[in-house]
């Protein structure tokens, strides 16, 4: 998206009047004094957030200032760090995701993720796709496997591109076509929110517009919270944005609003000192 | 003078020079200061510089002389013999220069020696002191003229740094072509000796016959049968599969547990412990296998009633396996763990449980190179020796039954080579054909796993 940086703060929403009146729909997900210990360290200090369904919620900040440690938190997996402990209360859909009831492989289901660094397995294209619905058994036959496969890829935008070459290995694609098969991975489970933690920090330019374009037509369906360290993309692409600073969150509001008119001086060093 | 004297001589003389280029190239430095010229290298580079010099070409003449002066003063010796006394045969020629040769040491001789010998015995010592003094003379001249022309040569300009740099190389190169051309010495002799052995008996009949029965004849070298290996190389193989069967269960599920269950503690403690079994001497697992695996599977079997030998394929296979274990666990722990994390996470964040990640994308992953770690543990199974000479019950016939007694090629070798014996029969000789048949086995083997491997390092750089 080759604009000026100013003409990119304004928000692309499809109903822009509304998007003066954010926040609005029904709370998603929401977290209630999260801390993240790492050993004896506090990492996160007491996190409260509510996120809406179908927004895109950037998190933004400088580097170790916890944004995607909060972003592993909504779908544990922190709980894969051994040293890591998260206290504070989760919901999804008013469930609390760290009661010990709940099932951890059916949250991670519901709440997908992209890395930092694409992963796609060493396998096949379409086998990397067919992996999340095999696991969960969402479908009977093979005819049913290769339609979610083939909409999954679609949807990331990918289908044109690997069509005809579903049984080439994954890791043979460009780093931005990983990218987007990680995406359409993710989509392949219908999870209800998407986590992505700086999707782009390892692709080019051109891979990068294609990934937010993606992630724009993705939030008609899904709830999206995306970690960036390219406020320009924050600004691109999401409805709202958290500003986390030394384990806090300092600020949450409107992109347009965070970006024209912080209310914390934290942000504003922060936001000037990068466009400065 | 001895030649160990002469080479500590020759180092001293180094250390001198060293001390030489030192003081001389300090000398050059401090003329240099206030002149603007800067020395290339420090006066260190120019010190060792020299004592190279000094050492080397010395060292070489040493070791071309010591190479060729057995040969030149031994044909010097034939050569004036009196003609009437020049033996026949190549054989005696040499039996003759061996009376001479200890006669001119001052050993003592089986019969009494003959006047010509002593004469030869005589002139041998004689070249023989004048061919050490010639040397010695040639390695101090040659040493002398490189420490003067060496230590005049010292210039603030000369690249003194660069050729010492040189000379590391060229040493680093020399230490690894001794392996390189170690290994290509025993090929040699190994094929040597085999063509030998394959004079008497057709490759034909070794490779593809079925009986094993060499008879320790003395009647000549006629009509040698009972040379197929082929019931050895199945002994061997039958042997090394059971181990297999054993090994990489049990180590690639020790492999995964190391890598992705056991907390950082645990693994630190229990890897080396797991890597105690492969230092364990063969000869232990051995007698281990011989006087408890082997009776308790014999009662076990009775107990189920089978016959089970004490001795058997089973007992030498099972204790084999235990001990390979650690090559598989060990290695294969160390490539699961290479597979990055980010693959964990992609499939973690999917909904996968732990144990369905590690199966669908942590094993597929890793898998070329447990592949590799498999067949190294197989290679090192297949030239395994100890175990099966003690219980694998050195029956050299062909049997499906793993509960028989078999043998092996190696076990083969063993018998074969041991005892009293005649190293030109084929009796023996066989020992090298068998040899070089197991080492290409291990070979591609080891070939193979190495490919496997690099290939999958490849993937993940």
């Amino acid at each position: 998206m080759g604009q000026p940086s100013m003409n990119t703060l304004k928000v692309t929403l499809p109903e822009s009047a509304d998007s003066q009146a954010l926040p609005q729909g029904n709370i998603k997900m929401s977290a209630r004094d999260v801390k993240v210990f790492y050993g004896a360290s506090e990492a996160l200090h007491g996190i409260n957030m509510d996120i809406y369904e179908n927004e895109v919620v950037a998190f933004i900040g400088p580097s170790g200032c916890g944004k995607s440690t909060f972003l592993r938190c909504l779908n544990r997996m922190n709980d894969t760090i051994d040293s890591a402990r998260v206290t504070g209360k989760v919901t999804l859909d008013d469930q609390d995701i760290y009661d010990p009831s709940l099932d951890v492989v059916q949250l991670r289901a519901q709440v997908g993720m992209v890395f930092q660094k694409p992963n796609p397995f060493p396998k096949s294209i379409f086998e990397n796709i067919a992996y999340g619905p095999r696991l969960h058994g969402l479908v009977d036959n093979k005819t049913d496997l290769e339609e979610i496969v083939e909409s999954s890829l679609r949807r990331a935008g990918l289908w044109n591109e690997v069509k005809d070459r579903l049984d080439a290995p994954g890791t043979g694609l460009s780093g931005g076509q990983q990218q987007r098969l990680c995406i359409a991975r993710a989509i392949a489970v219908s999870p209800e929110v998407i986590l992505m933690d700086e999707p782009c920090s390892a692709l080019d330019p051109i891979a990068t517009t294609i990934i937010e374009e993606l992630i724009d037509e993705l939030k008609g369906s899904y709830t999206i919270a995306i970690v960036t360290h390219n406020m320009q993309q924050a600004a691109r692409v999401s409805d709202r944005t958290a500003f986390f600073h030394l384990g806090n969150l300092v600020e949450l509001s409107a992109t347009r609003e965070i970006f024209t008119n912080p209310q914390d001086t934290r942000t504003e060093d922060y936001i000037t000192g990068r466009f400065g | 003078m001895s030649n160990m004297l002469l080479i500590t001589l020759l180092l001293g003389l180094m250390a001198i020079a060293y001390q030489l280029g030192l003081v001389r190239s300090k000398g050059v430095a401090a003329t240099t200061s206030g002149t603007g010229v800067k020395m290339h290298s420090r006066p260190t580079y120019h010190a060792m510089l020299v004592a190279l010099w000094v050492g080397v070409p010395a060292a070489l003449i040493f070791a071309v002389w010591s190479l060729f002066q057995p040969g030149i003063i031994e044909s010097m010796v034939l050569a004036q013999l009196p003609p009437e006394m020049m033996p026949a045969t190549e054989n005696d020629v040499r039996i003759l220069l061996r009376r001479i040769h200890n006669l001119s040491g001052g050993f003592g001789l089986i019969e009494e020696a003959a006047a010509y010998e002593l004469n030869a015995a005589r002139y041998m010592a004689e070249l023989r002191s004048i061919s050490q003094m010639l040397m010695i003379a040639l390695m101090a001249s040659v040493a002398a003229t490189a420490l003067v022309w060496t230590r005049k040569r010292i210039h603030p300009l000369l690249r003194a740094r660069n050729q010492v740099e040189q000379a590391v190389r060229v040493l680093l190169v020399a230490c690894s072509a001794v392996a390189i051309l170690t290994t290509i010495g025993i090929v040699l002799s190994m094929i040597g000796e085999a063509m030998r052995f394959f004079s008497f008996v057709s490759p034909m009949d070794f490779f593809f016959g079925t009986t094993w029965n060499p008879r320790f004849s003395t009647v000549g070298t006629d009509g040698q049968t009972g040379f197929g290996m082929l019931p050895l190389l199945w002994g061997t193989m039958m042997i090394a599969l059971i181990a297999l069967a054993v090994a990489v269960p049990v180590g690639l599920m020790a492999a995964i547990f190391l890598s992705e269950y056991a907390s950082d503690r645990v693994r630190a403690v229990a890897k080396p412990i797991i890597e105690v079994l492969a230092g364990i001497p063969t000869i232990v697992y051995g007698f281990f296998a011989l006087i408890t695996v082997g009776p308790f599977l014999a009662n076990f079997g009775a107990s189920l009633g089978l016959e089970i030998r004490a001795t058997s394929a089973i007992t030498a296979g099972l204790v084999m396996g235990i001990m390979i274990i650690p090559f598989i666990s060990s290695l294969s722990d160390d490539i699961i763990t290479q597979v990055p994390k980010s693959l964990r996470d992609g499939s973690l964040g999917l909904g996968a449980t732990k144990s369905e990640t590690i199966r669908k994308v942590v094993l597929p992953a890793a898998l070329p190179g447990i592949v590799g770690a498999i067949l190294l543990a197989a290679s090192r199974a297949i030239g395994e020796t100890m175990i099966v000479v003690l219980a694998a019950g050195n029956s050299p016939v062909l049997t499906a039954n793993p509960f028989e007694a078999v043998s092996t090629m190696t076990v083969t070798i063993v018998n074969q080579l041991t005892g009293d014996l005649d190293f030109a029969s084929p009796q023996s000789l066989v020992a090298f054909a068998l040899g070089l048949t197991l080492f290409v086995i291990t070979l591609l083997l080891n070939v193979v796993a190495l490919v496997i491997v690099r290939k999958y390092r490849e993937q993940y750089e």
